[in-house]
Formats: structure tokens, sequence, C-alpha cells
């Protein structure tokens, strides 16, 4: 699976009409700088050797060399990481706890005002350009309220949670408000929260209308079961019904869909981060393409490409752990 | 799928718009999606002969107090940073938008259908090699993929609209060939193979026109997301030249104002994005829900 999208990536990037060279020079003159630069990124080889060279790097996790400034892709995409995976995370998390809590609100009041309301709201959110409502976010509580910073992802004035030193031990995720934890620092804990809220609320709240969909009708089916009348007949109070009784339930599809929308959050990431100058995988997609950095753009895609079937991956695992009937 | 289902999603076809309202609040969704939609294409088609200025018109160019205007009674919607009045922007700026749903959507119904057709029709070592080029696109993050195509390709609306082309056509694919394979095993599908219709009669004749109707759907979803996909390409800097009025351009350049508290130049681009993205979403919902009704069915 990952190969074949390799494959695609490679198809894409180096078949289809298109001359890197010359797309980063935008314009033919400079020949001999030009061809220089073929022969340094070995674009000058024919095509299969290419190919195989490109397969054997990435085994190696070497992605080529940036067209920009010819260091390693490798090393600068490894060190963006982080950033992009934080975002990932917390977006995730508020995309699935609005969802499902409003997917589940939808469910107890089928069919009512309340019900059509939520659906709307879900369509809506479906609707919006993430990269608007991030605008709108940093308008009312960065340039309006003052409330909370616009972009970056910390304060410049001050070094970035450091995470653990224990004598030789160093631990540091490279996940801000992880780190900032490990080491023992509040203030830049906080501090990482604040710039990582209005991010991560945009693009979890584009993405929670797929949750509250998914939750919607497969509450509405649970909340109909015997067992859950049962449980309702024996006294116990509504809410342990729905959240421990039928959630449990129903949350297996959420699952599958979250590993689905994984891919959809890398997305949606690319224009958060642009938005709110987020230093990760997706700002440093957008610079390298005002670069025309050919090499980085192909190393950024396949990263992103193989980070979606890892995850893909680890959903089915869980799946597997979750319910007992896929592991018979 | 069963007999009744597609009978069912038959009738989906041949729903007219009259009875729409009558279906509840599927039918609803539909009638609202279709007339949001309506508006937004009539306006965006008679812009030229109604906008107060020319989109592209600088007019602060001679003068600086026409820059970056609020809303007024001379502007409606204010003037951006170049005094280009942003009512005249947003009247005119759907139009490339518009041209490459247009287009993406009939290049995925050109490749998509025929593809997603023959493959599983045919089966066997085809079907599975098609079905995991499809699926392997159809993993990867769609926007990611378009802006690679999109960087390849260059700039322009057949560009961009090719590059939402190739993300898109899995969809179909996928939702066509999960129809074929359950349809080509009824028993008039059986009935007419063993009466010597040729494969080409039965798949064009009797299978597509029960695959349609998820077609329909699969394409007002693709043109809501082709929507939101230009935009966020454009966003980028990777769409079509400043010098075309078009709404994501004002929102990446109003996003150099904000700091200016300039809500204007990025609010009024944006509701329509959303205005127009929205239209298809809903007619998209009411439509799945007319020609699947399953949650209906629950409740009774």
């Amino acid at each position: 699976m990952i190969f074949i999208l390799l494959t695609t990536v490679f198809v894409i990037m180096r078949v289809l009409p298109g001359d890197p060279v010359l797309l980063h020079f935008e314009k033919s003159e400079n020949l001999q700088a030009m061809q220089q630069m073929r022969v340094a990124l070995g674009l000058d080889q024919p095509l299969w050797l290419q190919y195989v060279n490109y397969i054997f790097g990435l085994f190696r996790g070497d992605l080529g060399k940036s067209m920009q400034d010819f260091s390693p892709v490798a090393q600068q995409i490894f060190s963006a990481f982080p950033a992009t995976l934080e975002l990932a995370i917390y977006s995730m998390i508020i995309a699935v706890a609005v969802g499902v809590f409003l997917g589940v609100q939808s469910s107890k009041s089928y069919n009512r005002p309340k019900d059509h309301l939520i659906r709307v709201f879900g369509i809506v959110t479906y609707a919006i350009p993430v990269f608007f409502l991030g605008m709108l976010f940093q308008l009312g509580f960065g340039v309006g309220l003052h409330w909370l910073p616009v972009g970056g992802r910390f304060d410049m004035s001050i070094a970035p949670p450091a995470g653990l030193n224990i004598g030789n031990l160093h631990l540091a995720t490279g996940l801000y408000t992880i780190d900032s934890i490990l080491e023992g620092n509040m203030y830049k804990f906080v501090m990482a929260f604040k710039y990582l809220f209005l991010p991560s609320l945009t693009l979890g709240l584009v993405l929670c209308g797929v949750f509250i969909r998914l939750t919607r009708s497969n509450m509405f089916e649970t909340l109909r079961l015997d067992f859950v009348t049962a449980a309702k007949a024996r006294g116990l109070k509504d809410s342990t019904v729905t959240y421990r009784y039928a959630l449990r339930n129903a949350f297996l599809p959420v699952l599958t869909m979250m590993g689905l929308q994984f891919a959809m959050l890398l997305g949606g990431a690319v224009l958060t981060e642009t938005t709110f100058s987020w230093p990760g995988l997706g700002s440093y997609l957008v610079a390298r393409i005002n670069f025309r950095d050919y090499t980085a753009i192909q190393g950024t895609v396949v990263v992103f490409g193989i980070l979606v079937s890892i995850v893909s991956l680890v959903v089915d695992i869980l799946y597997a752990y979750l319910d007992p009937r896929i592991r018979l | 799928m069963d007999k009744n289902k597609i009978k069912r999603s038959m009738l989906g076809t041949l729903l007219p718009i009259r009875s729409l309202a009558k279906r509840g609040l599927a039918g609803w969704l539909v009638l609202f999606g279709g007339i949001l939609t309506g508006t937004i294409i009539i306006m965006t088609l008679i812009s030229p002969w109604i906008v107060p200025y020319s989109p592209s018109a600088l007019l602060g160019a001679n003068d600086p107090s026409k820059i970056l205007l609020p809303p007024n009674s001379q502007f409606p919607m204010g003037t951006d940073d170049l005094g280009r009045d942003m009512f005249s922007r947003v009247l005119a700026g759907g139009g490339v938008m518009l041209q490459v749903a247009i287009v993406s959507v009939i290049a995925c119904l050109v490749v998509g259908v025929p593809l997603g057709l023959f493959a599983s029709h045919a089966g066997g070592l085809v079907d599975r090699f098609v079905s995991l080029i499809m699926d392997s696109i159809y993993a990867f993050p769609g926007l990611i993929l378009a802006i690679a195509v999109a960087l390849v390709l260059g700039r322009g609306v057949i560009n961009m609209a090719l590059s939402i082309t190739v993300v898109y056509i899995p969809s179909y694919f996928r939702v066509i060939r999960s129809q074929v394979l359950s349809i080509k095993e009824l028993p008039y599908v059986e009935a007419a193979n063993a009466a010597g219709a040729k494969k080409r009669t039965v798949l064009s004749r009797y299978i597509l026109p029960n695959v349609l109707p998820s077609i329909v759907v699969v394409a007002t979803v693709n043109f809501a997301d082709a929507i939101l996909t230009a935009a966020g390409l454009t966003f980028i800097g990777m769409g079509v030249p400043a010098s075309v009025a078009d709404w994501g351009w004002d929102l990446s350049n109003g996003q150099k104002l904000l700091a200016s508290g300039s809500w204007w130049v990025i609010a009024f681009p944006g509701l329509m994005i959303i205005l127009l993205a929205l239209g298809f979403s809903l007619m998209g919902e009411g439509l799945s829900e007319l020609l699947n009704p399953r949650l209906e069915q629950g409740g009774k």
C-alpha cells in the first residue's frame, strides 16, 4: 500500500509534463546553471534509475537534497514534524470531543429542533474554508480582544520547553505542551497552550461535522437496542446509560472514522499552519512551494503519505484490541 | 442491495422538483441548496453588467483616501488595500471557483464513471490493480495531492481543475464499484447476460441507470469539495493570477491586513465561499437521504 502510494507520488512528480529544474528557475535563461542542478540532483539519469534511487533512498530515510539550500530534506522535515503532530493531536481531540458530544445530543432529540440545529451546524462546519475560520478567530480573539496570540508556536523571546533533563538523560518529544510539563515549567505550559489553542480549535471545529453525523446515526440505532432499555429499566441515570452503556458501543465506528479523517486533518493542517504561521510541515510545504523547491515538496508529500498509512495501521490494531469479535 | 432499495433509488432520479418540498427535511435541504447555488451562479454570470466598479480597478491609485475603507454608502462592502471595491469583487469573484468545480466534476465523470464500471465489471486482476491505485490515492490527503499536481501542471483554471480531478476520481470509482458489484449479481442482469446481451449493453443500459443516483450524490459533494479545495489552492498562492477577481485570492490578500482590523476584506468573500459550498453540501445531504433513507427507516 505504502509502496503504491510512493510510486503514485513519483509518477505525478516526475513523469507528468513539467521539469522541476525549469520550474525552479521559472525562466529558461541560465542553461548552464540548470544543467549543473540537474546533475547535482541526479535528474540527468534515466527515469528508471531515478525511481530505483528514490525508493532505496527512502528506505535509508533519505529524501534527497533541497533545491533551495542543498541541505537534506529529511532533516528539515524531521524538525518541522513535532509541531504538526502536536497540532494534529489536539485538533483531533477537539473534533472528536465536540463531534461526539453534539452527535449524542442530536441523537437523543432525534428529529426535534435541537437535532436539526446540530445537523445544520455540522453541515456548516463542513462548508467553512478552514483558513477563513482561522482568520475570523484571529480577528476576534487576537486583534479584537487581545486574549490569544494570532500566530506562531511560542514566544520568540523565551526558550522553548526543553523537556526532561536528568544527568545525561535527555528526553524531549518536541511537543511543547508535553515538554513543558516534563520540564516542570507551568508558565511555559500555559504559553504553549495559548499558542496552540486557536489553531487546534479551528482545525478541530472544521473536522467535527463528520463525527457529529456518525455519532448521531450510530447512537440513534444503539439507543433503541434492548440492553439500553434494560439499563434504563433498572433505574440507572440517563447520563450513565447514554455515555457508559450506549456510547461505548457506538464508539467503534468513530474510531475508524478518526483514522480516515486523519488524511483530511493533514490537508487542513497545511492551511491552518499557513494561517497561523505554525512552524510545522504544512508551513514548510507552502514556503517551499514559493521557492519551487521540488525535492522538498516531494519529500513532504511522501512523509504525509507515510503518516497516513501508519495511522490507518494503528487504527486497525486498536480496532482489533477494542472489538474482540475481530480477533476471533 | 435488495430490490426495494434499487426501486427507491430509481425513483430518486425521477423526483420532480415540485414534490421535493413534500419530502420533509431532506426535500427542503435539496430545494434550499439548489436555490442558494443557483442564485450565486446567476449572480456570478451576470456580474459584468451589475458591478458598480470594475472588480480590478485600482480606485486608490490616484486617490489614497479610497484605500481600505470600511463599508459605507459608496462602497457597501468597503475597499481593499489597493482601493478595489469589495462589493464588485464579491459579485464577480465566484467565476474561477465555479469554472474549476464544473470542469473537475465533468472530468471526474468522464474518467471515473467508465473506469469504475469497467474495472468492477471486468473483475479479476484488472479490478484489483485499478482498485489498489484508487485506494492509495483515496487514502492520501486530498489537498496535499492537489498541491503536488497543481505545482507540476502550473497555474490556471484548467490545471487547478485537473489537480482536483486526480484527487476525486477515486471517490467516484469506489462508489460505482461497490454498487456494480452488488447489482451485477441481481437476477435481471443475469437474465440479460443469459439472453446474450453484449457486455457493453449490459453495462450502459442495465447497470449504469441503477448506479446513477449515487453518482449524482457523489458529484454534488464533489462540487462542494472542489470549491473548498480551489479556495485552499488559491489561498496558498497556487491559484489564478492576482488580476482576476477571486474570493480565495481576496482571503489570502486580506490575511495581511488582519492586524489592522480590516475585517471587511475577508468577511464577505469568505461568506460567499461558505454559502456556495454550503449550497452544494445541503443538496448532497438531502439527495443522499432521499436516495438512501436507511436512517429514516430505523425510526419507524
